[in-house]
């Protein structure tokens, strides 16, 4: 099986190339993160990637794999074209090979707030939420920030600093619908603007590659009928 | 980083002072970070990952409190629960303070925001997982508080977004190589570097928590992440702290067979059972009684004897099959939508219509570093066995505190994280008003600590690659310290381990650049996994007896009177023993009994 995988090191390089590597004897079922291990265990250490759970769970390993982001531990290595190309997940800065720096994602992140605010008293026991009230979470809560999502969004790539990106609006959508929290009022008036929601354009990349199956887009929806119901 | 180890320059060396600093950003760092913060103390988070990636975040079925929100419940029968279902190895005061300090732990994570699915009534659902009884060994409770089947997802990523709101102060994507230590032993914090661009940083703190995690990469197939290579314990038996009970490793019924990924106990708790090649129920033959919810290690033993006996599935007849089917789709759907998902992935498998090749498989490691239950660490001192090393504390799995004993119980590893992460943080706030001054540390300490950094890159013939050594480890580890044991295999063990650990000098790692060099992180991962590979096969060796997890064929009963007791192994010493601590706070001991199910 051919690989053709993007390499850059800041340390020797001026700029990024692509290295061929080639693997045989993959079993059928096996997933594109097993064989990159098996490329840095067999033949080149130097390859580097993020990478940890192995099952879809922690995020680590988002990258762009024949020009769609998902995640390498769970996309079957029997689905894809060959030579498959590897590249970093696109719109953000490269740190070395498949590893780019996070920050302005994680930034959009803590800008919404994405915490719980109750400003009540807490009780003893647990808020209350009926199982209705807690459905509305579902689609919301289980994202595990890869940025697959926000790196395959062109108003993104354009305005990485200004439009939220997808990631960030699930999470804000995700404690907006929370019956628990207290902060609703301030959570929309916040994402007023230009820039913040509204430079999302439903081009729908976000839901097309997000490997938890999760539909940005609908949330993004969601909190703008609810400014629209809110400024009625 | 310098290449020239004779001479560090002391002042390119960036410092950082912290009140505290903690070492790992699972849940028992955050929740810990969280206490702390809020104490408007300054703390710094050090991880290795982005703390969402940390290895809480593939819990799956829940976290156990005596909430009694779906059947009668209390937490002394939590307690009894946790103490039969530890082989009695448990410390009876960590266990107490455990399950009584539980329903509190659970509120306040759903005060922080936890997603916690709820019952009709809007409390939180409650799930029945392994070894839980109502009235000391009756009727089965339902004990486990659970989001659906991501439930560690739900609660570190709650924990992170606290932790956001509180302002800690994290160190992302940085390793800690070793503690520093002054000449009266105590911990004055750590040596650590930047993964990014390999820069090293010296973080003097007064208070240093570890909460690394387990060490599940010991072996080759695992539940467990690939970031969970006992960093922690590693730094502690450098440390010169010995590592407690670490022959008890948890394998877990129901991995997915050859591959590894987990399969929640809750699937068994919502109905789910295990089928061998016959088509016969097998837990009706082990537990009568419990059947498919007894205790992980009764349920992995059985799956093991019925492949060996020759009535395993598949071609091979090298596993079992879990049935979910039964439950109708709209429950998997509602209840464990997760592992639906992983087993759609994984295995082309939909579990609403046919079942799970399943086989025991490494998860969790009882073992870890001793500490008492306010989470300081504890070495033994000439006649005390329990004496804490200042300024050293430890929580979670990389801990031994010990309230799993023998073999833990499926919901209690969250509880433990965040019931002793709060306990250690509450500890180091009254520690840090007695001790309010940082002291001053050698450089000569730091220096050492430093030389290390880049060892890798010089030392060594070179004739071994931490990938080929690795992948022996894990081996050897999967045949030799498995479910059962028996003085020969283990004893070969040992000697495989011991040439793996020699054989560790010779690596030399061929990538040296400064940026993102996870083939460096790799080389420190390895060293900290052989740490506790010795530990543990030197222990399972030793301990000639069966308890828990830890199943001997030559000595297949429990030995109260020789074994009821604590091991610990450190590379100065080997080997040693300290008493179990079989008196609880306020409650009667709970005496050891027959363990049946």
């Amino acid at each position: 099986m051919k690989f053709k995988i993007y390499r850059f090191n800041p340390e020797n390089d001026t700029k990024p190339h692509v290295q061929d590597y080639e693997l045989n004897d993959i079993e059928p079922g096996t997933m594109l993160l097993a064989a990159l291990l098996r490329i840095k265990d067999e033949q080149d250490q130097t390859l580097s990637f993020r990478r940890s759970c192995g099952e879809g769970v922690c995020g680590s390993d988002g990258m762009n794999i024949n020009g769609v982001n998902g995640l390498a531990c769970i996309t079957p290595l029997d689905d894809l074209k060959q030579p498959i190309e590897v590249k970093p997940l696109p719109g953000l800065p490269v740190i070395r090979d498949l590893i780019i720096d996070m920050d302005q994602f994680y930034k959009q992140y803590r800008a919404v707030k994405p915490y719980l605010i109750v400003n009540d008293p807490m009780p003893e026991v647990e808020l209350p939420q009926t199982p209705e009230q807690r459905e509305r979470l579902d689609g919301l809560y289980e994202c595990v920030l890869c940025a697959c999502c926000s790196t395959a969004c062109p108003s993104f790539w354009w305005n990485p600093d200004k439009f939220l990106g997808p990631a960030a609006l699930l999470q804000a959508s995700r404690f907006i619908e929370d019956s628990r929290d207290q902060d609703f009022e301030k959570r929309l008036e916040e994402l007023e603007g230009p820039f913040k929601l509204f430079r999302c354009h439903t081009i729908m990349n976000c839901v097309h590659v997000c490997p938890k199956g999760l539909n940005p887009t609908k949330a993004i929806g969601r909190i703008k009928a609810k400014m629209v119901t809110r400024s009625l | 980083m310098s290449n020239d180890t004779n001479s560090i320059d002391m002042s390119s060396i960036e410092r950082r002072q912290f009140d505290t600093l903690i070492i790992g950003a699972g849940g028992g760092g955050l929740r810990a970070s969280l206490q702390l913060a809020e104490a408007d103390l300054s703390v710094a988070v050090v991880s290795k990952v982005f703390p969402t990636r940390s290895h809480t975040v593939a819990a799956q079925g829940g976290m156990n409190a005596a909430l009694a929100n779906v059947s009668p419940d209390n937490w002394h029968w939590h307690m009894f629960d946790t103490v039969k279902g530890g082989d009695y190895l448990g410390d009876q005061d960590s266990i107490e303070y455990m399950c009584r300090a539980a329903p509190k732990a659970v509120y306040e994570l759903e005060h922080f925001g936890v997603p916690f699915s709820r019952l009709d009534n809007g409390k939180i659902y409650q799930r029945a997982f392994g070894g839980q009884s109502q009235n000391f060994g009756g009727d089965q409770a339902a004990r486990t508080c659970a989001a659906a089947d991501r439930t560690g997802h739900a609660i570190l990523h709650s924990l992170y977004q606290q932790n956001i709101r509180a302002k800690t102060h994290f160190f992302d994507e940085y390793f800690a190589v070793d503690l520093l230590k002054d000449d009266e032993g105590r911990v004055l914090g750590a040596v650590v570097f930047n993964i990014q661009d390999g820069q090293i940083t010296v973080i003097e703190a007064k208070t240093t928590l570890l909460a690394t995690g387990g060490a599940g990469q010991l072996f080759k197939t695992t539940t467990n992440a690939l970031i969970n290579t006992g960093d922690g314990m590693g730094m502690a038996m450098r440390a010169g702290i010995p590592l407690q009970d670490m022959e008890f490793f948890q394998f877990h019924p129901t991995g997915i067979a050859g591959r590894g990924m987990l399969i929640t106990e809750g699937a068994r708790g919502e109905g789910g059972y295990l089928v061998n090649g016959d088509g016969e129920r097998l837990m009706e033959r082990y537990a009568p009684k419990a059947k498919d919810l007894a205790s992980r290690d009764v349920v992995s033993r059985a799956i093991a004897i019925e492949v060996r006996e020759g009535r395993g599935c598949g071609p091979n007849k090298d596993h079992v099959m879990l049935k979910l089917d039964h439950l109708g789709e709209a429950v998997i759907q509602k209840r464990l939508p997760g592992i639906r998902q992983t087993c759609i992935t994984f295995l082309g498998i939909d579990p609403a219509e046919a079942p799970i090749p399943v086989f025991p498989t490494a998860h969790y490691t009882m073992g870890g570093i001793p500490t008492n239950r306010y989470g300081q660490v504890v070495v033994p001192v000439k006649d005390t066995p329990e004496e804490p090393v200042a300024g050293l504390y430890a929580a979670g799995e990389c801990a031994c505190v010990s309230v799993h004993g023998g073999n833990r119980l499926g919901g209690n590893s969250l509880l433990d994280i965040l019931v002793f992460g709060r306990a250690a943080a509450n500890h180091i706030i009254g520690y840090l008003k007695e001790n309010k001054y940082h002291r001053v540390i050698d450089d000569e300490v730091i220096k050492k600590v430093v030389e290390k950094v880049n060892r890798f890159d010089q030392q060594g013939s070179g004739d071994e690659t931490v990938a080929g050594l690795r992948k022996e480890l894990k081996q050897t580890m999967e045949e030799h310290c498995s479910v059962f044991r028996n003085k020969e295999i283990l004893k070969q063990g040992v000697d495989k381990v011991e040439q793996l650990a020699q054989r560790m000098k010779n690596v030399k790692v061929d990538d040296q650049s400064f940026t993102f060099n996870t083939a460096r992180v790799e080389a420190f991962e390895l060293e900290n996994l052989m740490a506790c590979a010795l530990a543990t096969i030197h222990s399972a060796y030793a301990r000639e007896e069966s308890r828990g997890a830890h199943s001997r064929t030559d000595f297949i009963e429990r030995d109260d009177k020789s074994w009821m007791r604590h091991s610990l192994y450190s590379f100065e010493n080997g080997l040693d023993y300290k008493p179990v601590r079989t008196r609880p706070l306020s409650v009667e001991s709970f005496p050891p009994k027959p363990r049946v199910y």
